[in-house]
């Protein structure tokens, strides 16, 4: 039925997958690489009273450390025009005050799904100064293609 | 699902010679020509549409206020994703039904009938909110976005029409099985059942989200949960992605192989190719989810498998297509390690189009496999990368076979014959919208990973620079779109020339037999019954776990808005 050509095929494929699932499990558990998963709730039309979203901010949490508190609405991010020194690692914290957004930042892997009802973690390390364009990418209405704003790095 | 049979086995066996014989009846060619037009239709409206998108994209074409650019999209991935392969796929399932099972019962013949309106009324209900601007929501309207009510209801009716036609082939295999105890199902209409099962089954979740968002919708319900909705949604969206892929892998394991005049890979495999991608499709959905937030991430991780479970079967596939060109070429004389695919019949479009279309499955399969692993998800999710690789698993493999099988389904329904003149348009056809879809796809998927996210009209985000760098890849959206938009002209003039003008004659359907030395094909392989509580396990398996934690540790829900 099968010709040792196909068998072998066939095992390259399953050991492909196979291998895709180690390194990419690996990484994800012991270096702590895994997509953003964090799942606080949060009444989502309280949000301003809420915190740490009462307060959306930058503050410096340690040497080249910062936190970023940002609410993400139609069709704006708050806090917005965010600048950090090269070198520092920022953690974001996110949630959406109205329906679904995305926070992404261009030319970095910071990609994250902000869904109301539900906060959202995700953070980066910043080497390469510059100006990084930070934009929705879920359609969120009429001005998606507004909503932006920027992270320089200096 | 019982029948009655009214005819004795005699005449149906008689009917079944004749019907192989004369070709297809013409209530049930008329059945099929109807549903062929309607996806042919859809893909004329959707493609002038698409047009639209990639001239605006490109920063060339400003749409009007009374057209915006998202009210555009939705009608595109609304007219392609439902409508083109939801038509295409039950015009085309129910011809071979039809032509494997000895005809379609008058019972089955009118649960597609009252299918084809149900649908076709759903449809024109989504639309009317669509073109007032009223839904746009795209093809995913994920809550709390909160399109009219007359947009979700248009959508269930949609789903019903559907659910007629799964039942209608349930109730045809069924009784055919009756009459023939102890066969196997034909090869195609053992496709056609696997198919009707993923549209029943994996259209289920998504009649659930339907029926609490409509409600919530006229505002008798003040909030909805946004996670479960959203992943109801993806519980069907996916397996719908699979299931136009499902029919163009039958033909390229049924049809193609009779076309080069070979014969059709062995039985056994390929019925486990069918089983395996009905069995692990539904819960492949949630790799659409790797970067929600309130997920775990082992939960993610399982999905993960899940999902690059779906790339196994695909792979046993590209084995053996390429392993029966191979064999059918050396009968033909065909010698050295390639050079026999000089003897393929490359100027036959009814093999070069599904030939093109499972060689485009081999990029857009293998960036499948990356984009949908964990953290490799988070550098591509909705960014244009997705746009350009789904323009390829759909755009190419799936839309081309399907262009490749209307070369002869359309004659065989249709009682007319392929002109050399139409076969040559469609050979200059499939090679433009090859070239489109590589332009087009191969720039997505570059600018998608410089950054640049999908479903936005042209912004230079306020002149930044780095939006600005997107341009020039932007660029090429605006040549593949219009050489699309030249390839649809030419395919819809095909399919209706062919339907209406061509030359009388008959048109074989091309069905390939197996190998004279195969050995019989063992009867587990017919167990529906095992394979869906198997499908339901799995489901239960990936589901039950995020939904209840939704559920239970719900936040407080969200009220609809209307953004746009």
């Amino acid at each position: 039925m099968m010709h040792r050509s196909e068998k072998v095929w066939l095992i390259l494929s399953f050991g492909m997958i196979i291998g895709f699932m180690l390194i990419a499990g690996y990484q994800a558990f012991a270096f702590e690489m895994g997509p953003p998963s964090y799942g606080e709730r949060i009444d989502p039309q309280k949000v301003d009273e809420t915190p740490p979203f009462d307060k959306p901010g930058i503050k410096k949490i340690g040497e080249n450390e910062y936190e970023v508190v940002m609410t993400l609405q139609v069709f704006s991010f708050t806090t917005s025009e965010i600048e950090v020194p090269a070198g520092s690692t920022v953690h974001f914290t996110l949630t959406s005050k109205d329906v679904v957004h995305g926070f992404q930042v261009a030319e970095t892997n910071l990609n994250a799904m902000v869904v109301p009802g539900y906060v959202q973690k995700i953070t980066q390390k910043f080497d390469k100064p510059g100006e990084y364009l930070v934009l929705c990418n879920e359609y969120c209405g009429a001005g998606h293609q507004m909503m932006s704003t920027t992270i320089t790095v200096k | 699902m019982e029948t009655v049979i009214k005819q004795s086995g005699k005449t149906q066996a008689i009917k079944e010679k004749a019907n192989k014989v004369m070709g297809i009846s013409l209530e049930d060619a008329k059945l099929t020509k109807s549903y062929l037009s309607v996806a042919f239709l859809a893909i004329l409206l959707g493609g002038i549409l698409g047009l639209l998108q990639g001239l605006n994209r490109a920063g060339m074409f400003e749409l009007p206020a009374w057209l915006n650019y998202y009210q555009v999209l939705t009608a595109h991935g609304l007219l392609l994703v439902v409508v083109l392969s939801a038509f295409f796929t039950i015009g085309y399932f129910y011809a071979g039904l039809s032509h494997t099972l000895g005809g379609l019962l008058p019972k089955v013949r009118k649960m597609a009938w009252i299918g084809f309106w149900m649908k076709i009324f759903g449809f024109v209900l989504a639309v009317i909110p669509i073109l007032m601007n009223e839904a746009s929501v795209m093809y995913t309207f994920y809550p709390p976005m909160a399109a009219s009510p007359i947009f979700y209801i248009g959508l269930v009716f949609i789903v019903l029409g559907v659910w007629m036609c799964a039942f209608g082939a349930f109730i045809n295999v069924a009784s055919w099985r009756k009459r023939n105890p102890g066969q196997h199902i034909p090869i195609l209409s053992f496709f056609a059942t696997g198919v009707f099962v993923l549209l029943f089954f994996g259209s289920i979740p998504v009649a659930i989200e339907v029926f609490t968002i409509i409600p919530w919708a006229f505002g008798w319900v003040e909030t909805i949960n946004v996670m479960v909705a959203r992943t109801l949604f993806w519980a069907f969206g996916h397996t719908l992605v699979n299931i136009w892929y499902l029919t163009a892998v039958s033909a390229w394991y049924v049809i193609v192989p009779k076309v080069i005049g070979g014969r059709r890979w062995n039985d056994l495999l390929t019925r486990i190719v069918v089983i395996a991608l009905v069995i692990m499709n539904i819960t492949g959905g949630f790799h659409h989810q790797i970067i929600d937030p309130g997920i775990s991430e082992p939960v993610k991780y399982m999905h993960v498998f899940m999902s690059l479970a779906i790339g196994f079967p695909s792979l046993m596939t590209a084995y053996a297509m390429f392993a029966v060109f191979e064999r059918t070429a050396r009968r033909k004389g065909g010698k050295g390690l390639v050079g026999w695919y000089k003897k393929l019949p490359w100027g036959d479009v009814r093999f070069l189009a599904p030939f093109i279309a499972m060689a485009a499955f081999i990029p857009a399969g293998a960036g499948g496999i990356a984009q949908t692993t964990n953290q490799l998800n988070q550098v591509v999710h909705n960014t244009m990368w997705v746009v350009g690789h789904f323009h390829l698993t759909l755009g190419m493999s799936v839309v081309m076979t399907f262009f490749g099988l209307s070369y002869w389904l359309i004659p065989y329904v249709s009682k007319r014959v392929l002109t050399p003149q139409i076969n040559k348009l469609g050979v200059i056809q499939t090679i433009i919208w090859t070239l489109g879809m590589i332009i087009m796809s191969g720039a997505m998927h570059w600018v998608g990973l410089l950054g640049s996210p999908r479903r936005t009209s042209y912004s230079t985000y306020f002149d930044n620079a780095t939006a600005l760098s997107w341009d020039p890849y932007l660029f090429f959206l605006a040549i593949g779109g219009t050489l699309l938009m030249i390839g649809v002209l030419m395919q819809v003039y095909a399919v209706f020339y062919l339907m209406f003008f061509a030359p009388k004659g008959n048109t074989e359907f091309p069905i390939a037999e197996v190998e004279e030395d195969e050995a019989p094909t063992p009867r587990w392989t017919e167990r529906w019954g095992l394979w869906v509580v198997c499908m339901i396990v799995l489901v239960g398996m990936a589901y039950v776990i995020p939904l209840v934690d939704f559920i239970v540790n719900a936040p407080p829900g969200s009220p609809p808005y209307k953004t746009w």
